[in-house]
């Protein structure tokens, strides 16, 4: 063994069709579940911001809470739900990445809607009077203000994927870790751990880094870059 | 417009969560142990059946108790477990349809090099069991319903001894994992030849007693009942079964080694 290091940098220069693969499909789940609960807790967390209702504050605290929810535990709940003695498991997505994109969104969303609730929360308080001088009603404030608020939004985004791509009781649970179909790069340093192949379990956690290092480099980047170009 | 957006975003949801690898190659889903699973006898026994078969075999990996219980969710076609009592009670349920012996290991003693309880000198696995815990020396136990984890429990019942106090680890752990932990802890461990064999991480451990017919270690396969669970893939299960009894499937599990070792003995008498 020359060391996990080394072992990393050969697995990265060889390309190796094995590693290639369950990076591409560790990619493929987290960045989907990272996708979705944008898709769905942007609007909700900003509907959360600006609407008033019985119950918001225990909403609130509710995905605060959640935020801190156990992997595992939402893994477990997923389980549940898609096996075939649960009440989706006619829809037969055990075992599959979409029901670990499933879980990852369940971990994920909590932060989206909490993060863009307090960013829009703060916009409003600032610029609501001026907004609503203008004409614009609540609801329509709220494109421009999650737009205005897009720099701190990302910062929660990739806390987001960090969670996600980071998480290895979900998945395996309901991926079940299976070689060329939901093995992903936390499952394969288990497994690796577990096999006493420990210089690989670090190379594998070391190409993991580099890539996460790589992705929040890129969304850096982009930030820094809109920040010049649109003022 | 903001249903319609909604849709749109719904739509897009489904879209991400749709399998996209709809291959029109069979397959099963495989619910086996982690003893199987980290001595790598897979990596060499399924791809030659895939081949002869054109069938994927999807392994999930877990101890023999959760693998039989994700079974009885239905989750799984096939089983391939090691606790005779449990597999025989899973088919007396209704949930298997038979029990077929497929292959056997043999369970060892894992321990300091050192050798600090005599274990060497030990004539039977309840003897070794008695000196590890006279001697007041750590012990590793899966703690997890595995099939190694009952034949565990089995010999300190042979050997007369509650096993209890801070030498005793329960630690709720595959078979690689509580290797990994009873190397840390200088401790002693029951193991499977075949994931000792295949363990890269040994440390100054080695086997210590080996060789009692009680440490015997007989697998099991099991289709699961598709009158139970009517999604059941039971013709491709069967198939896989029929393939692992079947000459080709017990010269393929003979054939796989470590080193010079042959950590599983097919059941066939032609195929040892």
């Amino acid at each position: 063994m020359d060391g996990p290091f080394v072992t990393a940098l050969d697995l990265i220069l060889r390309a190796d069709s094995v590693l290639m693969q369950i990076i591409g499909l560790s990619l493929r789940v987290t960045l989907s579940a990272v996708a979705i609960a944008c898709l769905i807790g942007l609007p909700l967390g900003a509907g959360l911001a600006l609407t008033r209702f019985p119950g918001r504050g225990a909403v609130i605290v509710l995905f605060n809470a959640l935020m801190g929810l156990p992997p595992v535990v939402a893994g477990l709940a997923v389980y549940l739900l898609l096996s075939r003695s649960g009440p989706l498991g006619a829809l037969d997505l055990l075992f599959t990445p979409s029901a670990m994109i499933l879980a990852q969104t369940v971990l994920i969303l909590p932060i989206v809607v909490s993060l863009t609730r307090s960013v829009v929360e703060d916009l409003w308080t600032e610029y609501g009077d001026q907004l609503l001088s203008l004409g614009a009603d609540r609801a329509r404030a709220m494109p421009t203000l999650l737009w205005d608020g897009r720099v701190s939004l990302l910062t929660g985004v990739l806390a987001g994927f960090g969670r996600a791509s980071a998480e290895v009781g979900a998945v395996l649970i309901v991926g079940g870790n299976i070689a060329g179909h939901t093995r992903t790069m936390t499952t394969a340093i288990t497994l690796e751990t577990t096999r006493g192949n420990l210089d690989l379990a670090i190379a594998l956690g070391i190409v993991l880094l580099g890539l996460t290092l790589t992705l929040n480099a890129l969304a850096w980047s982009i930030g820094q870059w809109a920040r010049v170009q649109l003022g | 417009m903001m249903m319609r957006a909604f849709g749109h975003v719904l739509a897009f949801c489904a879209a991400m969560l749709t399998p996209t690898t709809l291959t029109a190659q069979e397959w099963i889903t495989l619910s086996s142990t982690t003893s199987v699973e980290n001595s790598g006898l897979f990596d060499h026994v399924l791809p030659i059946f895939t081949r002869d078969t054109g069938i994927e075999v999807r392994v999930v990996t877990q101890g023999t108790g959760q693998a039989l219980e994700t079974a009885r969710r239905g989750d799984a076609d096939v089983v391939l477990v090691h606790a005779r009592e449990l597999e025989e009670q899973f088919v007396a349920e209704g949930y298997g349809v038979a029990r077929h012996d497929v292959m056997s290991n043999e369970f060892v003693i894992i321990g300091p090099a050192t050798d600090p309880a005599n274990l060497r000198e030990a004539r039977t696995a309840a003897e070794a069991m008695r000196s590890i815990a006279q001697a007041r020396l750590r012990f590793v136990s899966r703690g997890d319903d595995s099939g190694t984890h009952i034949a565990e429990q089995r010999l300190w019942a042979e050997a007369g001894i509650v096993p209890v106090g801070r030498q005793y680890l329960s630690t709720g752990s595959g078979m690689g994992a509580a290797l990994n932990i009873a190397v840390q802890l200088d401790a002693h461990v029951l193991s499977d030849r075949g994931t000792w064999l295949s363990f890269a991480n040994r440390g100054d451990h080695d086997i210590l007693f080996e060789g009692d017919p009680a440490l015997f270690n007989p697998y099991g396969i099991i289709l699961v009942n598709p009158d139970r669970h009517p999604h059941v893939r039971a013709a491709e299960g069967r198939v896989f079964i029929d393939w692992m009894l079947s000459p080709a499937g017990q010269e393929a599990i003979g054939g796989f080694r470590i080193g010079p070792s042959r950590p599983f003995i097919p059941v066939r008498r032609e195929a040892r």
